[in-house]
């Protein structure tokens, strides 16, 4: 693994998890800095989303532990994430379709005023100004997330994260969904939220906004980490051949981070 | 179809850009046009009685137990769950308030008849308990894991069945003197001037929503309704609310108990008879406070967001961090409470618990919230659409009574809106997401 004088954001140490007799992810580790992107790339199935799953206290883990900010970390459920700063964009998006996207964005974590009752126009105004920020061509702001486009529906996700400052974002397969401009909106919006000094986990099966976005690239098979290497110095070919041949490709991948 | 299809959309655009401009769900818009043609057809069929004060009084009075329940309805299929439990425990719950006043308090306690607290208490115990009861149910669905289809036709089997350990099948009666008015009646009715006083309550409250509303978005700098829908908006509303009353308050005390009031208060009767407005019944009052109470739980609570959230994906709740279980047992406690509140108003009415009360009533709810736009595919529905649901099955139901339809045949027809209702909706959903 890259060693680092400074604290991890996060480490996540020797994490397990089983569905039944499936090892989902068997005893890999990773961490992630403060302004970095950690590319994490596998094929289908390899594990990928299980083990962001939980950092995101969607699924707590069978065996392992997290750190955050260099100290142990209970993260059993989605709320307790949220609470040291993790924010995830899921690759389902997470969203209610019959709410509309004030309502999605603020899920679980509604403003109210003194009696308790939802402030629905203070959230709609903050959404309005991340949305200002994020796709200044969203207006739809008074209809179910269910009559918008893809585009517009990952916005809403997307809204998410920002409007609660997240310091550690993880982002699975964000683009999937999307057009080459909005791709390319979702691209300036990581290099954006990386240089204010937040970490981000960066799922993607296409390699190119891999390589163009991380700083590290993980590489996961058969749900065990194979690998993590600095992007300067791989190729997009040798990644490639890591996710695919899994085992057999870690050693060159290790011995050229190795070697530098 | 093609052709019909042009038709529609040429005749819907202008309407569609009325309700946007107004802010007028079209659903509920549809609803309240399909009452329209119901009342006014039954009204040329009876010729003119169906549309008398007499007949839409009583069409409120009984109109508002089912709709009282629908309202938790709504909140339970918006979940995604169901409760077919609801009409024996509205017997169940009937029978023990009933108990509570015609035998625990005044014979076991033997603290006499019509005590001044009786009535409160004898309440008090039914919503407490089908506070609980509903909320064991719902435990056992969110926690056990158990279908909710399967832990209310238990339901519905257990608590009928309580009711015969009770009272072995007897009738209990009658019931305390302060009870028997929220059953509504002449006696148990506002009267004409605190109807006036609901009436012109609600129109202020009407418009002071819309324009509070309206300086708030404003003052955010959002898009606001333009002036002429806000002042339509407020107008239909006082208006609606105002006609109401007034019609309430044309239905006049039957001739005999006005001239007993009469004698009772030294008053000569003038010719034909002294008419005393009847005002809105207390069922319909209760009804009124439940429908607001149950709209700003769902609309403006997080307990309703997370409701509805969780309807619409319940992952996506679970993921927000939001307590889908604890949710979920939330929506029965509220429908026991609501079951308890109809219980109430049924045995006053009756003036009296019987072994068959709230038989098939989890019918009747379930498909007034259908009707009113509530979707078993989770995440739709609403609080006043399940209440005007209500309202169009008893107008169903009444009107083919002074039409001198038969029972069996009006199972047949209500059956048959039912269905229809919910096919339009699903045809009108496919329309408009195409
Ligand atoms: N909820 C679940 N129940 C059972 N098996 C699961 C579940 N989620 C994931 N898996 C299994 O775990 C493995 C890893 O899946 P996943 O993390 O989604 O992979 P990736 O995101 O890399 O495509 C797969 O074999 C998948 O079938
Ligand atoms: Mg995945």
């Amino acid at each position: 693994m890259v060693t680092d004088d400074r604290t991890a954001l996060v480490e996540m140490r020797n994490v397990r998890v089983a569905f039944g007799g499936v090892h989902a992810v068997e005893d890999v580790s990773i961490n992630l800095f403060p302004g970095e992107v950690v590319g994490l790339v596998g094929g289908n199935g390899a594990g990928k989303s299980t083990l962001m799953r939980v950092l995101s206290g969607a699924r707590p883990a069978d065996d392992g532990e997290i750190w955050i900010d260099g100290k142990r970390a209970t993260i059993n459920n989605p709320r307790q994430a949220k609470a040291y700063g993790i924010e995830t964009i899921y690759q389902t998006l997470a969203l209610a379709d019959n709410i509309d996207a004030a309502g999605n964005v603020f899920l679980g974590r509604e403003l109210t005023d003194r009696t308790g009752t939802l402030d629905d126009d203070a959230m709609e105004a903050a959404t309005r100004a991340v949305m200002k920020r994020l796709n200044p061509n969203f207006k739809n702001f008074k209809v179910p997330v269910k009559s918008l486009s893809g585009g517009q529906r990952q916005s809403v996700a997307i809204a998410r994260p920002v409007h609660f400052n997240a310091r550690i974002l993880i982002m699975d397969e964000p683009t999937a969904a999307l057009g080459p401009a909005e791709t390319a909106q979702v691209r300036d919006l990581i290099r954006q939220l990386k240089s204010e000094g937040i970490g981000i986990f960066l799922i993607s099966h296409d390699i190119h906004d891999v390589f163009d976005l991380s700083d590290r690239i993980s590489v996961m098979y058969h749900g065990k980490r194979v690998g993590t290497v600095n992007r300067d110095e791989v190729t997009a070919d040798e990644v490639l051949g890591m996710i695919i041949m899994g085992q057999a490709a870690e050693e060159t991948a290790e011995a050229n981070a190795a070697a530098n | 179809m093609r052709a019909v299809n042009a038709i529609l959309s040429a005749i819907s655009a202008p309407v569609r850009s009325f309700l946007a401009a107004t802010e007028i769900d079209t659903r509920l818009a549809g609803m309240i046009a399909a009452l329209g043609v119901i009342w006014i057809g039954f009204n040329i069929l009876s010729g003119g009685l169906f549309l008398s004060s007499r007949n839409l009084w009583n069409l409120s009075v009984q109109s508002s137990s089912i709709a009282i329940m629908a309202t938790g309805m709504v909140l339970i299929i918006v979940s995604r769950n169901i409760d077919l439990s609801v009409g024996s425990l509205l017997g169940f719950l009937g029978y023990t308030m009933a108990m509570v006043q015609a035998m625990w308090i005044p014979t076991a306690l033997g603290l006499g008849f019509n005590q001044p607290y009786t009535w409160i208490v004898a309440i008090a115990i039914g919503v407490t308990l089908g506070a609980l009861i509903g909320g064991l149910q719902g435990f056992v669905i969110a926690y056990g894991g158990v279908p909710a289809f399967i832990v209310t036709l238990g339901g519905f089997l257990i608590w009928r069945g309580l009711i015969f350990w009770y009272a072995q099948g007897q009738t209990i009666a009658p019931m305390d003197s302060t009870y028997q008015l929220i059953g509504g009646g002449p006696a148990g009715s506002l009267g004409a001037e605190l109807s006036w006083l609901v009436g012109i309550l609600a129109s202020l409250g009407i418009a002071y929503t819309v324009i509070m509303g309206g300086r708030r978005r404003k003052a955010y700098g959002f898009p606001v309704r333009p002036r002429w829908a806000v002042i339509t908006v407020i107008a239909a509303g006082s208006i609606a609310a105002l006609g109401a009353v007034w019609i309430a308050n044309n239905y006049f005390w039957p001739p005999a108990l006005a001239t007993q009031y009469a004698q009772a208060h030294g008053i000569t009767e003038p010719p034909g008879g002294l008419q005393i407005s009847t005002g809105i019944a207390f069922p319909v009052l209760i009804l009124i406070g439940v429908t607001l109470a149950m709209n700003y739980l769902a609309t403006r609570r997080k307990f309703g967001r997370y409701v509805y959230s969780i309807g619409g994906n319940p992952d996506a709740a679970e993921l927000g961090g939001i307590n889908v279980r604890r949710t979920i047992v939330g929506t029965y406690a509220v429908m026991g409470i609501l079951v308890a509140i109809s219980g109430a108003v049924q045995t006053a009415r009756l003036n009296a618990a019987v072994t068959n009360l709230g038989v098939q009533n989890e019918l009747d709810v379930i498909a007034a919230a259908v009707i009113g736009g509530t979707s078993f595919s989770g995440g739709i529905g609403t609080i006043t659409g399940a209440v005007l649901g209500a309202v169009v099955m008893q107008s169903l139901r009444s009107g083919m009574v002074l039409l001198r339809v038969d029972s069996p045949t009006q199972d047949i027809v209500v059956g048959i809106v039912l269905v229809a209702a919910v096919g339009l909706d699903a045809f009108a959903r496919r329309r408009s997401s195409r």
